[in-house]
């Protein structure tokens, strides 16, 4: 390995966002001419120490070194002028802009005046694409992309600053095996061209595949930076994870029943479409699948937030009707939304509060809401939950993320459902608080509840399960028991791949 | 091994969702336009005097301040925000400049130049606080639009400008003509152009859209958001200003509350002219055309007898209209979109 001085460097950054302390003394050098991979869980702190090196965060300790020196990145302008360009996770288009304008936006080409030259936009947009070997229109609004194409254009947008530092945040994805290879043969390049390049992928193979070192984070700490020559997967798992999984995943068995929920041909029209399955007292049950493949809006439809053209949703053998929340909550379902922020609590409100909103007609007294059995009901959650909180008055606000998912949960359960719907229960959660979510389901799994559990979270979706269907593009395209879910399985399905094969 | 489900994609015609798309980016100018033709057809057979020469000059005279105003405000609402001040900027201005030529002969330049910079400090002041302060535009535009009434209404303290004190070479201005076409519409036309081409073709117009589009992506896209809304601002302030004075120039005598309520006058010509009032879409072009339908609706009343009470709910009918098509469209846009990526997969 060519020992080439770190082109941008982190020196000992720690970050927090309110309580939770996502980056603690994390140092990392990207050198020219080198891939570097960073390995990690979710949670674990790569996107925002991605977001420090793309100047959207300034750390709270230690500094960004360009070339040795010192760099103040006041916001993402300051670091692409310092020749950083970012692939995000999650693409950031205009919708109603043209493709090629959103790869080129605050920097056209422009004609002697000063004016847009659309022709050479339109011929450089090509270019990229060419080189990226995909045939995506350069003049189609962004709007209404699939994901796989938002992330090509992402991936155009980085490459088209001919930057001299490249992050690519998950750049994989949502991508299909020939468009990962030509990814793959751009980035080779760019190395040669002496470029740094920072790699995040939940895929191990294509860190092995293309990174010359890898820096592994676990809960916001650097464990290690090291050549990945000599290194096996099962090494770098265990430096990801740091424990046996069994703690983190304690599913119990549990013994199945009826079915309890029924989803039959369920369509949104350009949302989802015919999609079916059932869900049995006793069992999790788990719907994976890309960011934008559509679960999420399959658990709204359900639940009845939004609409759905065709198809029904039976609980207990009585249809539902469609669109109602009232009508799904009577029936016995609870939805733990993904965002809880702004979905799941009223963020001002007390915990009391917030626990008692689904609960409210039960907690009356004569007309009025009665506070003292409001706040009887929160105490007896905030013991069975083991939530740590200072006052049950306090701002929900106030509390970390594996706190306030436990008052959306407390919040849900109390209704005493038949069916709950988690989405994405522990993003953004700390380990701890994590297994403790994870043995809650289980134990609620166990006693009997049906649960439909929706996760981007691969090991979670693998370690808890008893099913998985697995969503693409708006279908549900595959339905793997329990012990023939893998990483594999599972990822082949939601990239479609299984589909090309199959066809 | 995993059950899989093989689906083929929808086999929709791409070109067919392309043509749909282009033609419905195109088509709002064109069905106002449409909607403007059948309604002067429509009145003109139940009273042949409507489209005298007299009339149409009276629509085109009316419309162009609504017009101008409604390009000041087309830059504002597409980068998410909104400019509910105008109207007041318009009286304050319209009453600045009147007592500024009262009894003395000005030069015109001097009175236009004057009517900007006050209305450039209003844009200045709403833009300040809504991109520096973050404060949401709505609450902004709504407190400068009653301080700077207030303002006028106590500056004015009753008075009221005169025609007859207004210099000649002023009113020439608001009632003369080149080459047969009023000097009001003209000018409207050309600060159209000249705004409906920047934002088009320069790079920084391209910004304005952006913004409106995905604020979270501009600013990624390290775009320097502040600067663009606060141009925003300044641009609907300094037309707001330019029209103020063309309003004394058309009208002669300004009392304080000139161009009171217009400011949803001119949101409404906005929006149905097709500019999204969540920002990122429209352009200049529709929205003084959709200043120009509402005129000329209210001609058509006028011209028709009916009471001119009902002019107000039609026009609250014909934004309740656009935004409900615009909200349809963009549902059959969003989809048209999706079926060529089906088949972009294939």
């Amino acid at each position: 390995m060519s020992e080439s001085p770190p082109i941008l460097a982190l020196d000992h950054v720690s970050m927090a966002f309110g309580a939770v302390r996502a980056l603690q003394d994390v140092s990392i050098d990207l050198r020219g001419g080198e891939i570097h991979a960073l390995a990690g869980e979710n949670g674990a702190g790569k996107s925002t120490l991605v977001k420090i090196l793309a100047g959207v965060h300034r750390p709270d300790e230690g500094q960004v070194l360009l070339d040795g020196r010192p760099q103040d990145f006041r916001g993402p302008g300051d670091a692409q002028q310092a020749g950083v360009a970012v692939i995000y996770q999650e693409p950031t288009l205009f919708p109603d802009l043209s493709v090629a304008e959103n790869i080129f936006m605050g920097r056209q080409p422009r004609t002697g005046l000063g004016r847009i030259d659309r022709r050479a936009l339109r011929a450089a947009t090509a270019a990229l694409f060419e080189r990226l070997g995909v045939s995506l229109d350069p003049d189609r609004p962004a709007r209404g992309l699939s994901i796989a194409d938002q992330q090509i254009v992402e991936i155009a947008k980085a490459l088209s600053r001919d930057a001299r530092v490249l992050v690519m945040d998950e750049p994989t994805a949502a991508l299909s095996g020939n468009e990962v290879a030509r990814l793959f043969t751009v980035a080779r390049t760019l190395r040669e061209q002496d470029c740094a390049l920072l790699f995040i992928s939940h895929r191990l193979e294509e860190i092995f595949d293309l990174c010359q070192r890898v820096t592994t984070l676990r809960d916001g700490r650097l464990i290690a930076t090291e050549e990945l020559e000599g290194l096996t997967p099962d090494d770098l798992v265990q430096r990801m994870v740091g424990r046996e999984l069994d703690t983190l995943y304690p599913k119990q068995e549990t013994t199945v029943g009826e079915a309890v929920l029924k989803v039959e041909r369920l369509t949104r029209e350009g949302v989802f479409t015919d999609v079916s399955f059932e869900v049995r007292a006793g069992e999790i049950v788990a719907l994976a699948g890309l960011v934008g493949a559509g679960r999420s809006e399959v658990a709204r439809a359900v639940f009845g937030v939004d609409r759905y053209d065709a198809g029904s949703v039976t609980v207990g053998g009585r249809r539902l009707p469609g669109a109602s929340p009232t009508a799904a909550m009577s029936a016995g379902i609870a939805l733990v939304p993904e965002d809880r922020r702004q979905q799941g609590l009223v963020m001002d409100g007390s915990i009391e509060r917030n626990i008692g909103l689904t609960t409210l007609r039960s907690l009356r007294r004569g007309p009025v809401v009665s506070r003292r059995a409001e706040r009887d009901r929160a105490a007896d959650w905030a013991i069975r939950l083991q939530l740590k909180y200072a006052r049950l008055s306090d701002a929900v606000g106030v509390l970390s993320g594996g706190n306030q998912q436990k008052v959306v949960l407390a919040k849900w359960l109390s209704t005493e459902p038949t069916v709950l719907i988690v989405d994405e229960p522990t993003r953004g959660i700390d380990v701890g608080t994590k297994a403790e979510v994870h043995r809650l389901l289980s134990e609620l799994a166990a006693d009997g509840l049906a649960v439909l559990m929706i996760s981007s979270d691969l090991p979670e979706v693998l370690g808890m399960a008893d099913r998985v269907l697995v969503m693409h593009e708006g279908r549900l395209v595959a339905e793997i028991p329990r012990a023939e879910a893998t990483e594999e399985t599972v990822m082949a399905a939601a990239t479609g791949r299984t589909r090309q094969e199959a066809a | 091994m995993a059950t899989i489900t093989t689906t083929e994609p929808g086999t929709e015609t791409g070109g067919g969702g392309r043509r749909l798309v282009d033609t419905v980016l195109r088509a709002r100018e064109l069905s106002i336009l449409a909607a403007l033709i059948v309604l002067v057809v429509v009145t003109t057979a139940a009273n042949s005097s409507f489209l005298s020469q007299q009339g149409v000059k009276d629509i085109f005279l009316n419309a162009s301040i609504l017009a101008l105003l409604a390009v000041g405000q087309t830059m504002v609402v597409i980068t998410r925000n909104i400019d509910l001040s105008v109207g007041s900027v318009v009286g304050l201005v319209a009453f600045a400049s009147g007592k500024f030529v009262l009894g003395h002969d000005r030069n015109i330049v001097l009175v236009l130049i004057l009517g900007m910079a006050i209305g450039a400090v209003c844009g200045l002041v709403n833009g300040v606080l809504v991109s520096f302060f973050r404060v949401p535009a709505l609450v902004v535009t709504l407190g400068t639009l009653y301080v700077i009434q207030g303002l006028d209404y106590y500056w004015a303290h009753g008075q009221q400008i005169n025609a007859a004190d207004v210099p000649n070479s002023l009113l020439e201005l608001g009632s003369g003509s080149v080459l047969g076409i009023p000097y009001l519409p003209l000018i409207t036309v050309v600060v159209m152009v000249a705004v409906g081409y920047y934002l088009r073709s320069y790079p920084s117009g391209r910004e304005f859209y952006a913004i409106g589009s995905n604020p979270d992506a501009a600013r990624l896209a390290g775009l320097s958001i502040r600067r663009r809304i606060l141009t925003a601002y300044a641009c609907s302030g300094i037309l707001a200003g330019l029209a103020g004075v063309l309003w004394l120039a058309r009208f002669g005598t300004v009392v304080a509350d000139a161009a009171h309520g217009w400011e949803l006058r001119v949101v409404a010509a906005v929006v149905v002219g097709g500019v999204a009032i969540v920002g990122g879409l429209g352009t200049v072009y529709g929205a003084a055309l959709g200043a120009l339908l509402l005129t000329t609706i209210g001609s058509v009343l006028v011209v028709l007898k009916v009471n001119s009470f009902w002019q107000d709910a039609i026009s609250g009918l014909l934004l309740l209209l656009a935004i409900s098509v615009d909200r349809l469209l963009s549902l059959r846009v969003t989809r048209a979109l999706r079926r060529r990526n089906v088949r972009h997969g294939a």
